[in-house]
């Protein structure tokens, strides 16, 4: 009696298993798959595990021979070091922090507002005008600062705004990727919803902020995540040389810099510096896979 | 002939007043429009415009430029040798990591895709790291260091591969291979992401359709069904990709010197940084500039072409 009842249970669970694989695949192919990908995983994770243990060893241990991969007595001394020579230089180390925070959360709001408008009539109205704007943006996704940095050098001089802040906030406004991604998200958005809004005698404003905004929330979330990971990791040496405007990156990979006796405080800087953007990756992936599913581009 | 041109002529104008009619109604369009349009042009079109311009003039930021017509891109392309060097050096990063990086983004997002759920997102993150993780990749001049501490060297001297250390990034015949494939190590970037989320997004009632229809393995889900569905994706991630290969920069900077040996890893960048930031000869660093944008406008157009043909 027990045993029939458990042929019972295992049968339809057994069953559900095989249908659920997928169609198409050989079980000799989805094993050499993984191994494949371990092994391809290791080799691209490598870099960054050694930088992170770099960071983890005392100074000795830094400049042994034979070299070792793993630490072998994990310190945070060179953190430590780290925030005391920040805190020797003669800007303070909260202004850096202040700088990064200032032109980030700046540069983040402005490119999630004047996107997400240009976004929402791209995507929803058909003007003149419209299609070419866009054909456009993705054009110019392509060019990346490096190029536009002369030009751009001169254009931000003319505006007088060399070594301040807006010359890296303003430009950060008009991100292409920004809007691109915004675009391609609220297309997916069912035209009635704003029809109906409209019949119900909302403004442009109102459907805009009540009922496009709220519905794409894993598209800003991408835009920040994007613009933050851009605007962090952006030194802005051109246009900024003040020591009290720097941006903590920029302070950081001076540091970096110094040299053979600020090795141990380098390999700090390499963790500290890639931390952030890694981590709001993490924070936010699937609201990220979410909008990069609409992100195709259409001819 | 003339009667056709006029009735050309008057289409044309119907339809621009067709359109100023319609502009004219959606005024809240461009309302909406113009804070994002204004910052574009000024920050993206209008340095472009002024970096053709200003290829065609002698110009160091002291004097006011001075048209000399072709003469910046005929020194650029008969005289400049080093340039000649660059522009080298580019395509062939551009025509080595640009399509394996791009194939390779593909390729891990479609294995990554057969993974179990929790397995795949933690794969992306491995897989997307190194793209954002700042300027991590200095950590292959430790990797690559020219005495026996070098990591590359010291296990090639153990296996006897070699009898004394290389001088990875000061020799010029390692220079650019060695930049490449930290390239390639960068190149899963957002065009990966695009691809992955584009995977999940195809309808499975497709694939068990096909497998009714006789497709017996997953290449062949892969060419038929898979690769059409995903054409969108693979076009942003072309030029995602585009853009990832021809502007190296800052890789061969950090790796092998700024100027490196005999400017063996000199990137078309990397000269118009040289020109535009240690000479300040403007006109012509804006000559390479248009050089460079120009080439990769007309290498996206054909690879859209050539994209537009997958999985028929």
């Amino acid at each position: 009696m027990a045993k029939t009842k458990k042929e019972k249970i295992e049968k339809p669970y057994r069953k559900k298993l095989i249908r659920r694989r997928k169609p198409n695949r050989s079980i000799t192919g989805d094993l050499a798959l993984y191994i494949f990908l371990a092994l391809v995983a290791m080799v691209m994770v490598f870099p960054i595990v050694y930088a992170v243990n770099a960071a983890l060893k005392p100074l000795d241990e830094l400049f042994m021979f034979p070299p070792k991969i793993f630490a072998q007595r994990p310190t945070l001394d060179n953190f430590a070091d780290l925030f005391v020579t920040m805190g020797k230089s003669w800007v303070p180390f909260s202004r850096y922090v202040f700088n990064t925070v200032f032109i980030t959360v700046a540069g983040t709001m402005g490119t999630l507002l004047f996107g997400s408008m240009a976004a929402f009539v791209l995507a929803k109205y058909d003007f003149p005008g419209g299609a070419g704007f866009f054909k456009l943006v993705t054009v110019a996704m392509m060019f990346n600062g490096m190029v536009t940095a002369i030009p751009n050098y001169l254009i931000i001089n003319k505006l007088g705004w060399i070594d301040t802040y807006w010359a890296i906030v303003i430009p950060a406004f008009a991100s292409p990727i920004g809007l691109f991604l915004m675009k391609q998200f609220m297309e997916g958005l069912p035209t009635s919803l704003i029809e109906a809004a409209k019949i119900d005698g909302a403004g442009e404003w109102r459907i805009f902020l009540q009922i496009v905004m709220p519905n794409v929330k894993p598209a800003w979330m991408t835009v920040i995540i994007f613009s933050v990971q851009a605007l962090w990791n952006n030194r802005a040496s051109t246009f900024i040389y003040s020591e009290e405007r720097k941006t903590l990156v920029y302070a950081l990979q001076q540091i970096q810099s110094g040299g053979i006796a600020r090795t141990g405080q380098g390999a700090a800087v390499l963790v500290v510096v890639m931390v952030v953007p890694i981590l709001t990756f993490v924070l936010a992936e699937s609201q990220i896979l979410e909008t990069m599913a609409s992100s195709g581009l259409k001819d | 002939m003339k009667g056709y041109f006029s009735k050309y002529l008057t289409l044309r104008k119907h339809n621009l007043s067709v359109a100023m009619i319609k502009a004219k109604k959606s005024k809240m369009c461009y309302l909406f429009l113009a804070p994002y349009a204004i910052v574009f042009f000024l920050f993206y079109i209008l340095p472009v415009l002024s970096s053709i311009y200003y290829s065609f003039t002698y110009y160091n930021i002291l004097e006011s430029p001075r048209f000399i017509g072709l003469q910046n891109y005929i020194s650029l392309l008969l005289e400049d040798d080093i340039f000649l060097i660059g522009l080298k050096n580019t395509l062939m990063i551009a025509v080595i990591t640009g399509p394996l990086g791009y194939i390779a983004s593909f390729l891990f997002a479609w294995l990554i895709n057969e993974l179990p759920r929790w397995i795949r997102s933690v794969a992306v993150v491995i897989f997307y790291a190194p793209t954002i993780a700042g300027n991590c990749f200095v950590i292959f001049t430790v990797f690559f260091r020219g005495d026996a501490y070098g990591y590359v060297n010291a296990l090639l001297m153990d296996w006897g591969i070699i009898d004394q250390p290389k001088l990875w990034l000061i020799d010029p015949r390692y220079m650019l291979p060695i930049c490449m494939l930290v390239i390639l190590w960068l190149s899963l970037g957002q065009g990966f992401l695009s691809f992955v989320a584009g995977l999940q997004g195809i309808d499975r009632s497709q694939i068990e359709a096909g497998c009714m229809d006789g497709i017996k393995n997953r290449w062949q889900e892969l060419w038929y069904i898979t690769l059409p569905g995903m054409r969108p994706m693979l076009m942003f991630g072309a030029v995602m990709s585009i853009t990832q290969a021809f502007n190296v920069c800052e890789v061969t900077m950090a790796l092998c010197g700024y100027p490196s040996t005999d400017y063996a890893a000199r990137t078309v960048v990397t000269h118009l940084f040289d020109y535009g930031y240690s000479r300040f000869e403007m006109g012509y660093a804006s000559a390479i500039a248009t050089i460079l944008f120009l080439m990769m406008i007309i290498c996206n157009t054909l690879i859209q072409k050539l994209l537009r043909r997958v999985g028929t």
